[in-house]
């Protein structure tokens, strides 16, 4: 029989999960680029493996505490966006969208190398740089929580850390977007030369939201990294096209879109994928192997999703009111 | 073309603008901008070829020519929104050749455009707000503190109210500017352009695709910055408009300037008649069924003022 009620356990785990909560960083930080500003942006998997290896390199290669490496991250992440951002801002929307998925692309291969093995441990990858941000934890050992939120005192601290982190951050693009600033920013994606005949230096605020935006995804790449190893392979194309699905199913242009989407994402990830691999093992569907079964989450995902965008184009929270005018 | 309409009453023309014969070039007795040599091709083809102009501080200005003759190249160019070829050009006196658009509007030559470009997704006050020079609001940082924009926002919400109650657009101050009409959206460009009180509006082609109930008061609207002490610079098709309205009149044809003068004087050019009809619009080419559309035009170009 199918075990129903752990299916439903396994999925609310993820509604806390820090992995959900890097990718609601992640995806906060696209919808400032792709929602607010209207940059193609497909290299934030790009910008979240800066995040992941300048944290864990600076802290095994060159022995930096946790706030010395958080830093170099986020300069990496900056030097990355103006890399970026310099020869392409200037030009048409489709040109940063070809170099932004190809310069993340480049990273991930750079990080798989074998020259560089010693550094960034290729294509296995990095581990054993949580001691300092397990050092930092103020809370006693012990277990916590209840029912499928137990947990032990790191994973509390990192759940805290990351949710934190999202709460933080998503107040301080709220705040920014309903400022005139974030009025300059939604007119460049309205139509840049209008606002450019107002007076507004498009091209300088277009490289401040690419910048703040890949910080996001920096740091969401960190906390995404907390929980398991970097491991080049899981900064693969595919990652920036699940932020991209999570930012549309949330709503492109909204705070707290990305978030509710990272949630709403990772359990019905959580629970197909529960809920295919059980059915598989007692036999409902014949002639499926478990390889095929461990696959199969990510084609209901899709149909699930592809519905969604379909009848609910504005997504869980975008405003149904702006989408009757997109041409 | 009385569909057109005219403005309310018959606005006051200013004269006495140039200095000698009112041939293209010529000197006037106040020049705003002052424009040399600027020339700007895309391949083979020379959009734009000016060798001497200057458009009069505080009157309308109209730019007219036929289509393809380089008014919005030339526009664009003066704007900042193209680079020339070569040529130099001042703004009250300074220097504008190679600066970016931005700043250009910063000086106070604000510009609109042909294709109306009001930010669809913004609400109409939005729109207007983002008019606004200045803001401190607008620096990242200074965004995360709203007390310190707070008042200075509130002051653009008044003006705003108030451009838009001018141009009876107030009532839909929330609404997004994507639901506003074609007519509207070009109100609510012109409005948005005068947020930053500049000292030079450049319309392009401010009537095209105005539904004329609304023709009426975007005259006015435009009669109402030349009272206010801005100067007016203009693209325009309709003659009618454009003998009502400017002061003066520039004509291109390809690319270069043929004629200006005053609208009345300039209509009467030869040079003009050619530049819009053809050189040989009077030649006998036999039965020309065209004949008699041609001659029709001719009569709305020489369009008097009497008859509307």
């Amino acid at each position: 029989m199918v075990d129903f009620w752990q299916i439903i356990q396994n999925a609310a785990i993820e509604i806390v999960s820090p992995t959900t909560a890097a990718y609601a960083l992640a995806a906060l930080g696209l919808a400032i680029h792709f929602g607010y500003t209207g940059l193609l942006n497909f290299g934030q998997a790009g910008f979240m493996a800066i995040g992941a290896y300048g944290y864990a390199i600076s802290t095994l290669t060159l022995g930096f505490p946790v706030w010395a490496s958080v830093l170099v991250g986020l300069g990496g992440s900056v030097v990355f966006a103006l890399l970026l951002g310099i020869p392409t801002l200037r030009l048409r929307a489709d040109y940063l969208a070809i170099v932004t998925i190809a310069a993340s692309e480049i990273l991930r291969l750079v990080f798989t190398t074998n020259s560089l093995d010693a550094v960034t441990g290729s294509a296995d990858g990095l581990s054993g740089y949580k001691n300092g941000f397990a050092d930092l934890n103020p809370i006693p050992t012990g277990t916590y929580g209840f029912g499928p939120f137990t947990m032990n005192e790191y994973d509390l601290w990192l759940r805290i850390v990351g949710w934190g982190l999202v709460i933080i951050l998503g107040l301080l693009a709220w705040q920014l977007m309903r400022s005139p600033w974030g009025r300059v920013i939604k007119g460049i994606r309205e139509d840049e030369d209008a606002v450019r005949a107002l007076g507004k230096n498009v091209y300088f605020y277009k490289m401040q939201s690419l910048i703040l935006g890949g910080l996001f995804g920096t740091l969401g790449g960190m906390i995404f990294v907390l929980p398991r190893a970097v491991v080049p392979a899981n900064y693969a194309t595919t990652l920036t096209f699940f932020i991209y699905t999570i930012l549309l199913l949330g709503g492109a242009a909204t705070i707290l879109g990305p978030i509710v989407g990272s949630i709403v994402f990772w359990v019905l990830l959580s629970a197909v994928s529960g809920f295919v691999a059980r059915a598989q093992a007692v036999g409902w569907f014949p002639g499926m192997s478990s390889v095929q079964a461990g696959q199969t989450r990510f084609i209901i995902v899709g149909v699930v999703l592809m519905l969604l965008v379909i009848f609910r184009p504005q997504g869980i929270f975008g405003n149904k009111k702006e989408l009757s005018f997109v041409k | 073309m009385s569909s057109s309409g005219g403005p309310s009453t018959r606005p006051v023309k200013t004269v006495d603008l140039h200095i000698g014969d009112s041939v293209p070039g010529v000197k006037k007795t106040n020049p705003i901008i002052v424009a040399d040599k600027v020339k700007r091709a895309f391949g083979g083809l020379t959009a734009v070829d000016v060798d001497h102009l200057e458009i009069p501080r505080n009157a309308i200005t109209a730019l007219i020519g036929p289509n393809g003759a380089g008014k919005t190249t030339f526009f664009n160019l003066l704007t900042g929104f193209d680079k020339p070829d070569t040529g130099k050009w001042t703004f009250s006196g300074k220097s504008l050749a190679g600066i970016p658009s931005f700043k250009v509007a910063r000086l106070g030559q604000v510009r609109t455009f042909q294709l109306t470009k009001a930010l669809n997704l913004l609400t109409v006050l939005d729109n207007m707000k983002l008019g606004a020079k200045g803001q401190k609001g607008e620096n990242m940082f200074y965004a995360l503190l709203p007390w310190l924009w707070r008042k200075q926002e509130e002051e653009n919400d008044a003006k705003a109210m108030e451009l838009l109650a001018r141009f009876k657009l107030d009532t839909k101050a929330g609404d997004f500017a994507a639901s506003l009409s074609g007519g509207q959206r070009k109100l609510l460009e012109m409005a948005r352009a005068l947020m930053s009180d500049p000292t030079l509006v450049m319309l392009d082609e401010p009537m095209a695709g105005v539904n004329p109930a609304l023709t009426q008061s975007l005259l006015d609207h435009i009669l109402d910055l030349k009272k206010q002490g801005m100067t007016v610079l203009f693209v325009e098709h309709d003659m009618q408009m454009v003998s009502h309205i400017a002061d003066w009149v520039v004509v291109m044809a390809e690319g270069k300037i043929v004629a200006e003068g005053p609208p009345d004087e300039v209509m009467r050019n030869p040079a003009v008649i050619d530049a819009y009809l053809g050189s040989h619009h009077d030649s006998d080419l036999g039965e020309d069924p065209n004949e008699e559309q041609a001659e029709h035009a001719m009569k709305e170009l020489l369009h008097d003022d009497d008859k509307s």
